[in-house]
């Protein structure tokens, strides 16, 4: 199911002064069972092309195919777009409702007009995905911790059985467990269920360590597109618009201009410590 | 001089089930002693439910200790008359940018403290001046808080309670929600505060990097402080800190991780200059 | 959509309007409410809009900007004109059922029309020229005279600055959490009506429970900030009555003098006009 992005612009705010240009002809082609970063400042124009894929804002010029299909034509199944597409909003714990995690998780595929036995067996295998014990399924959401009431919410939209996994800075505001343990179940999703997912993010270091793809965004416009290594090579065109790569991509350049002759293209932690022992032992 | 001082603090709090009857008891915060000292920079480590926040709280008398005391500017937070004093020597900012804005114009919001202390008009003006220009705010005085990004929505927050002329400012994971460039802008106000104003600041986080510049580290877990030091003593102790399922900053991960696979390199390097420089003298 | 109400928010701009004293704004939104329903004509409409449009015109504000904000309280418009079209007893004109177009209901609709459309952008004028500080320190200024009678006058005030500040905030929460029950699959367009109001607990639930936490967020943020109520307080911006508040007080007595002149013109006698208010 590659969803493909043509053309597309997104003015907000068109019939006023302050009209923006949220996003400026974007065209991408993500296939399937990619796992893509979206990395960008705030107002970049991310959650913007993000709620795009979902319908959830109608586009100025251009159109979003998925599977060949334009979500954006009159007569298509919106219904269906969303069931397809699993969107995890930036902190999603704030719209669990519901008196039960169960019951919240419930919500998705019911509104899909499935039958009470699919949609109790998919928000058991949703609320499992996530790591989350039996015995938190009948408490009441607004019990939980920060990062379990996280987990629920990204259950919720599990439950509908996406085949493209959408996240919008799912880490934000938790610490670092809670982190980890999101992305280590985001990365296991992607795996385990052959998902397509695009993770907005903006932690380079958490970028680096999952992904396959990254897309830097500024102002609308998709600036660098390529694997972690390329767009971090360009290091220093992302510190003009004001993002950084990992920290190990610094401390790479800098070994290598003093003259340690280390490769710089080491994006993860792992990878720079075996070229760095590389690097030492073949100098003695 | 001690600037704030705790003796056996212990913070408990009841759970009830749904009828109302008493669960247990939780130890929110167990047994702290702290002593900070006047300029001092402390940094306050701990994953979520550390209690971290339940002891800032201590700090400027929103709670109460239920056993122990807390002594601020020599004056005991158990004692009532003294609240507006403390609280006005030690101020508070707050994690979510957008509640702890009263104001909804920038300069009214940063003269809130001191209106409500009493201050006289003029002097009001003054103090929102200087404050806003300790943050580097001081041209969006007359923007709306909800145009702002959330790093300047935060330092709006800090000149609010810079304002109120206090000796010592504590910072509840101010940059949590924040993006990497809010953080940014954020810690640098805050270390401008403290090396130029020589004000006291406790930084609540749990982003590593934002405490390397302190001058001593807390490491808390359930309610208990069980690490203390400078950066350098804390972070060289990394099989520790990931025990506590903290994280180290990626240059002293990558030097430990290098030392373990027999890298003779020193403990505790926290930068990646710092990192740079002792692998280029192997 | 819901972020397109103006009606609460501040628009920042350096004008005469936005420099007047609170006091003068209030008393003159009150005023000019008050004179719309002292006449019946459009010759008093035609001199209230006069009115109302050179006061925007001095105010800096885009008109494009305050008509935007009407946009959400269209609908409430077209209710009103509709009852007041179909449900007015008079000469009929043409009928379906027991809806009857009158000549009076036309009257009667096409001036409802153009009060409220005068009475909502006056009103948001206000909003959109002070700041919600501005106005609590108004509001608590011509009250105060109540404070004799125990009326928390501060406190009210502080609720209302409070809740105005609030309301874009929850509105673009509105908005997030609206769209992501939808990316959940809700549907909120539904035609029927049992399963709209059952459509709006997935709103609503969250949206009470955050504005609960913000509430509780703000009460300890202004206790840590020495908040205590209005006693021993002093202000930032002081009211104080300067030559052009002066100005605008006799600028409002002016129109009010015009526009009593036309009813007398209009109507016959000051006395008819003053029975209509009655």
């Amino acid at each position: 199911m590659p969803i493909i992005v043509h053309h597309l612009s997104h003015e907000y705010g068109a019939d006023t002064k302050l009209n923006t240009l949220a996003l400026n002809d974007i065209n991408l082609v993500i296939p399937d069972g990619q796992f893509v970063g979206l990395i960008g400042h705030t107002g970049s124009g991310k959650t913007t092309l993000i709620q795009h894929l979902d319908a959830l804002l109608e586009p100025k010029s251009g159109t979003v195919y998925l599977d060949g299909e334009d979500i954006f034509e009159k007569d298509y199944d919106r219904q269906k777009l969303r069931a397809a597409m699993g969107l995890v909003f930036q902190y999603p714990e704030h719209q669990l409702f519901e008196t039960t995690v169960f019951a919240d998780v419930c919500f998705g595929p019911k509104n899909l007009g499935l039958d009470k036995k699919e949609v109790e067996l998919r928000a058991y295998d949703a609320l499992k995905l996530v790591g989350l014990e039996d015995e938190v399924f009948y408490q009441s959401p607004f019990d939980l911790s920060g990062g379990q009431k996280r987990r629920v919410a990204i259950a919720g939209v599990l439950a509908m059985q996406p085949k493209v996994l959408i996240l919008d800075e799912p880490t934000a505001g938790l610490d670092p467990k809670g982190r980890d343990e999101i992305l280590d179940c985001i990365n296991i999703l992607h795996h385990k269920k052959d998902m397509t997912v695009i993770l907005v993010s903006h932690s380079m270091e958490d970028v680096a360590k999952y992904v396959d793809r990254i897309i830097v965004m500024n102002k609308g416009k998709v600036f660098l597109d390529g694997s972690p290594k390329d767009v971090f090579a360009h290091y220093k065109e992302l510190e003009e618009i004001g993002l950084a790569a990992p920290e190990v991509t610094y401390i790479m350049n800098e070994l290598a201009a003093k003259g340690l002759p280390v490769s710089t293209e080491a994006t993860t932690l792992e990878e720079a410590k075996e070229e760095i022992l590389r690097a030492l032992n073949s100098r003695r | 001089m001690s600037l704030i001082k705790t003796k056996n603090l212990t913070f408990e709090y009841i759970r009830r089930d749904d009828e109302g009857n008493v669960e247990g008891i939780t130890k929110a915060v167990d047994d702290v002693n702290l002593d900070i000292k006047q300029g001092d920079f402390i940094t306050i480590l701990g994953h979520n439910g550390s209690g971290k926040s339940t002891l800032a709280k201590h700090l400027n008398a929103i709670l109460y200790p239920t056993e122990g005391t807390v002594w601020v500017d020599g004056k005991d937070t158990n004692e009532d008359e003294y609240l507006w004093d403390i609280r006005q020597t030690a101020g508070m900012v707050f994690q979510n940018p957008d509640n702890q804005i009263i104001g909804q114009v920038v300069e009214e919001d940063v003269g809130f403290g001191p209106e409500n202390m009493g201050v006289a008009t003029k002097e009001i003006w003054e103090r929102v001046e200087e404050s806003l220009k300790a943050v580097g705010m001081y041209e969006f005085r007359k923007h709306s808080p909800n145009k702002l990004s959330g790093g300047q929505k935060q330092r709006v927050s800090i000149a609010g309670v810079i304002a109120m002329h206090p000796k010592c400012i504590i910072l509840d994971e101010p940059t949590a929600m924040l993006d990497p460039k809010g953080r940014k802008e954020v810690i640098r106000a805050v270390r401008a505060l403290n090396d130029v104003e020589k004000v006291t600041v406790i930084l609540i986080t749990h982003y590593m990097e934002e405490a390397i510049y302190s001058d001593r580290i807390f490491v808390m877990d359930k309610g208990s402080i069980v690490m203390q030091g400078t950066p350098k003593q804390v972070f060289s102790q990394v099989e520790q800190l990931k025990e506590l399922r903290l994280d180290v900053p990626q240059a002293t991960l990558l030097a430990y991780e290098l030392q373990k696979a027999g890298v003779k390199l020193e403990d505790g390097i926290l930068s990646k200059e710092g990192l740079v420089e002792a692998l280029c003298r192997l | 959509m819901l972020k397109d109400i103006t009606l609460g928010q501040y628009y920042q701009e350096d004008s005469v309007i936005h420099r007047l004293d609170p006091r003068v704004k209030l008393v003159g939104t009150v005023l000019f409410m008050i004179s719309l329903f002292l006449f019946n004509n459009l010759i008093g409409y035609g001199l209230a809009a006069l009115f109302l449009f050179s006061a925007i015109k001095m105010s800096k504000v885009p008109f494009k900007f305050m008509v935007r904000g009407m946009r959400a309280i269209f609908l409430l418009l077209l209710i009103t004109v509709f009852y007041n079209l179909f449900l007015t007893k008079g000469d009929i004109l043409w009928q379906w059922g027991f809806l009857k177009l009158t000549k009076q209901g036309i009257e009667v609709a096409v001036y409802m029309m153009i009060r409220l459309t005068l009475l909502i952008i006056g009103s948001s004028l206000m909003t959109l020229t002070t700041t919600p500080n501005q106005l609590t320190d108004g509001i608590e200024s011509l009250l105060s005279p109540l404070k004799i009678f125990k009326v928390p006058v501060h406190e009210v005030a502080m609720m209302m600055s409070i809740a105005l500040r609030f309301i874009p905030i929850l509105m673009e929460e509105t908005d997030k959490i609206m769209k992501a029950q939808i990316a959940r699959g809700a549907q909120f367009e539904s035609k029927n009506l049992f399963k709209k109001v059952k459509a709006l607990v997935p709103l609503l639930v969250p949206l009470i429970i955050s504005a609960f936490r913000r509430a509780n967020d703000l009460a300890l943020a202004m206790e840590a900030r020495c908040y205590r109520g209005g006693e021993g307080r002093t202000k930032m911006k002081p009211l104080k009555y300067r030559g052009r508040d002066a100005v605008a007080y006799v600028v409002m007595i002016m129109y009010l003098v015009a526009l009593i002149a036309v009813g007398i013109f209009t109507e016959g006698s000051l006395l008819k006009i003053l029975g209509l208010v009655a």
